[in-house]
Formats: C-alpha cells, sequence, structure tokens
C-alpha cells in the first residue's frame, strides 16, 4: 500500500465518517503502523464529541419568547422593545460620543474664549474608555500583545519612564496569579502613556493604563466603569491616572486593583 | 414554506450560535438579527432546498459583517496568515484545559467550520457553500482548528502553519 495516498483529508473524513467505505482497509492499514496518527484521530472524535456535550443542552432550553415570535412571524418581535439602533460598542458610537464631546468642548471654548487645546483634549475621552479601548485592541493579540516583553522588563521600564518622562514601574500581580507579558508605549490625549499587559495561567489578560497626563486637583477614590465587554478600575493621583482593565467579573478585578493601588502608594 | 419551518430550525440556531459565540445573549441577538434577515430575504430562498443551510448562511454573513466592523472586542486575534520574520514576543505558555475556553481562542473562521462540522453534522461541501468558501479551504480551516483546538488543550501554542495535503 503507498502511505503517500493517505491524505489530511483522508484522515478527517475518516473521523467524520466522510470517507467512502472502500477506502477504509488502506486508511486502516495506514493507522495501523502510524500510533500518533492513531491517537490524533482519537482526538478529533473525542473533540467532536465533546463539543456535542457541551451544546447540546442548548436545544433543550424554552426558547426566548422574542425569537419564538420572529421565528413564527415576521414583525412580531416588532412589539417588543426595539433595541438601540446601533450596537453598545460600535466605533460609529465611540465615534458619536467622541464628536458630541469635541462639540460641546468647542462650544465651551467660544463662550469662554480660552482654548487650552491639552486640558480641552484630555476631556475629550475619558480615562476609562481610553484604557478599555486599548485594551481591546491590544490584549486580544495573541501573537504580538506587547512591543517588549517582560524578558526585558528592565529595558521596558527604563524605556516607558524616559518617554513618560517620570519613574513608572509595572507592579507584581503574582500572588494575584498574574505574571506580566510585557508593555507598550500608546498615544494618549496630548502625549505618550504607557500599558503593561499581564495575563494568568488561564490566558485571562489584563491591562494597566498608566496616563501622566492628568490636569491638575481631578483626583478620585477607586471608579469602577463597564465598556463594553470590558471592566475598568481607574483612580486619579495628581498627574497619574491608573486604569485597570480586563474582561473578568468585577469582585477578581477590584481584588487585582487594589493590590495596584497598594503597590503604587507604597513607593 | 410555513412559518413554523423557521421555527422548528430555531433550536439549531440557538445551539450553533451559542457555540460560536460563547456568550448567551451575544448569541441571541445573532439569532434575532439572522430571522428578521431571513424574512426580509425570503425571496432568495429556493423553494423545496433545505432551509437549515440557508438560515445558517444568513448567520454566517451576519457575522462577517459584523466582524468587519471594528468595534469593543476582547475575543482572540490570530493573524495566522501574517508571518513576520521577528521573534514572537510572546513568551506565556497557555495551559487551558477547558474546552469552553480553548474554542474561543481559536480565529473564528476555523471554528465555525469545526463547528459546523461537528454540531450539524455537514458534510464538507455542505459547509463550503454555507460558508461560501472552496472545499479545500473548509479542509484547511477544519485541520488547523481541531489540530489547534488540540494544542490549546494539551498547554501548547497552537500551530501556526500547519501543512494541507489536499
Amino acid at each position: 500500500m503507498n502511505k503517500a495516498l493517505i491524505t489530511e483529508t483522508d484522515l478527517h473524513a475518516y473521523v467524520d465518517g466522510q470517507l467512502p467505505v472502500d477506502q477504509h482497509t488502506e486508511i486502516e492499514a495506514h493507522l495501523a503502523s502510524n500510533p500518533p496518527e492513531v491517537e490524533r484521530v482519537a482526538s478529533y472524535r473525542a473533540q467532536k464529541l465533546a463539543l456535542r456535550e457541551m451544546f447540546d443542552p442548548v436545544l433543550d432550553e424554552p426558547l426566548p419568547e422574542n425569537l419564538k415570535q420572529l421565528a413564527a412571524q415576521p414583525g412580531a418581535a416588532k412589539g417588543l422593545p426595539a433595541r438601540q439602533l446601533l450596537p453598545r460598542w460600535s466605533l460609529q458610537r465611540i465615534a458619536a460620543s467622541v464628536v458630541l464631546t469635541v462639540v460641546s468642548a468647542g462650544a465651551g471654548w467660544l463662550a469662554h474664549e480660552q482654548y487650552d487645546p491639552a486640558k480641552q483634549l484630555a476631556q475629550a475621552i475619558p480615562l476609562a474608555r481610553q484604557a478599555a479601548i486599548a485594551h481591546a485592541v491590544y490584549s486580544p493579540d495573541v501573537r504580538r500583545p506587547v512591543e517588549i516583553s517582560a524578558e526585558h522588563e528592565d529595558q521596558l521600564v527604563t524605556w516607558l519612564s524616559k518617554r513618560l518622562g517620570t519613574p513608572i514601574r509595572a507592579p507584581k500581580l503574582g500572588a494575584q496569579g498574574f505574571e506580566l507579558v510585557g508593555g507598550r508605549l500608546l498615544p494618549g490625549n496630548s502625549g505618550p502613556v504607557a500599558q503593561f499587559m499581564y495575563q494568568d495561567a488561564t490566558g485571562q489578560r489584563l491591562t494597566l493604563y498608566v496616563s501622566t497626563e492628568i490636569p491638575a486637583n481631578q483626583d478620585t477614590a477607586f471608579r469602577f466603569s463597564q465598556e463594553g465587554p470590558v471592566n475598568v478600575f481607574y483612580w486619579i493621583d495628581g498627574k497619574f491616572g491608573y486604569a485597570l482593565s480586563a474582561g473578568m467579573d468585577k469582585g477578581t478585578l477590584a481584588r487585582v486593583a487594589s493590590t495596584v493601588y497598594d503597590q503604587i502608594n507604597r513607593r | 414554506m410555513d412559518n413554523l419551518a423557521i421555527l422548528a430550525e430555531l433550536p439549531r440556531l440557538r445551539r450553533y450560535a451559542r457555540s460560536l459565540l460563547g456568550d448567551r445573549a451575544a448569541a441571541d441577538d445573532l439569532v434575532q438579527d439572522t430571522l428578521e434577515r431571513a424574512w426580509s430575504q425570503l425571496a432568495q430562498w429556493r423553494a423545496g432546498s433545505s432551509l437549515r443551510p440557508w438560515l445558517l448562511s444568513i448567520m454566517h454573513n451576519l457575522r462577517v459583517d459584523q466582524l468587519r466592523r471594528p468595534g469593543l472586542s476582547i475575543s482572540p486575534v490570530d493573524d495566522t496568515d501574517l508571518e513576520v520574520p521577528t521573534r514572537a514576543t510572546q513568551t506565556d505558555r497557555l495551559e487551558v484545559r477547558d474546552l469552553a475556553h480553548a474554542l474561543s481562542r481559536l480565529p473564528e473562521e476555523q471554528r465555525e467550520v469545526v463547528l459546523l462540522v461537528a454540531l450539524e453534522d455537514m458534510s464538507y461541501r455542505e459547509v463550503a457553500s454555507t460558508l461560501g468558501i472552496p472545499t479545500g479551504t473548509v479542509m484547511s480551516r477544519l485541520a488547523r482548528g481541531r489540530e489547534g483546538l488540540r494544542r490549546i488543550m494539551d498547554g501548547q501554542q497552537p500551530l501556526a502553519k500547519l501543512r494541507v495535503v489536499q
């Protein structure tokens, strides 16, 4: 038998019962002499079963009333509360709110005939939202999540401190189960800001956004903001704004945030 | 086609959407959008043809539209087709043994194929026509998706490239 005739496609077709019966003898002979391939076939079959077991229970769930009506009759769901015109976190929505803020900032300028660009721009996108957007942009990136990785932490911290013009450092969150992945420099409202990224053993990521462009006298205690799928705890301390973002539940994130807060204030 | 035909497909549409998106509310929103679009495009459904692949194909197209429109999303992005000759900056090892989490880490185009084959028992040709891609592409996504899932479950990085012999 010529083993080269067994292709990857044949192997999957065999797993899925889509291989013509007359080719079974060939593939079984191929498998008999290839234990790693046997293991692969078994693993793919187990995957299929596990997926069925995980999602089949959805079939038995009671159907949501709005879907039931809509499925049976077009327009039936119209009587139900209309969903928002734009998805809660569409770019258009963010853009619209930015435009509104810029417009009101512009109106303020006309009214007061004074214009401090840094101050006005800093109000354009609130800290929590800037941080959430940065989190949503970089944390899902499997391959290139950071500019400088944690193995060069010293260089990372030196570089970010230099670019931000003030010493900053990456808190240690090992006790909370999070290890530093690395960090990057980002454009803020008027200059550079920094982002540190952490990850736990399950691949869950969180980011700490550090801004030094906060106008004077804006200090806040811990605040929470939910920005679409991203939960954010943030606080302002002098010119520093810190925001910790993650797609994890509020309670867990709060515990990590208080650790970050303690470490920063201990210096 | 009578109204009950679409209703009969509802549980399976919900199962597929849930498996694709993970989140219950987002999945049901996608089903709702699918039903709305199905009613508005009913004229395009060929009478006598199977309803399920047509509905799944509408759902797929809606997802493609949603993904093209960048919003705030924290699902993993793994651009395996973009190979840059630099050392990966990521040193972390993934130790995920939870299937749902592993599934969410697969690129969506691979996840779709793996799920349609596993949950809907579709033939490769049916998957190809539902997603509007060649059968060869279905096979390469299936191979990469399954191998990716296996490696994530084993705590390894997904393979960057897996050669597929057609």
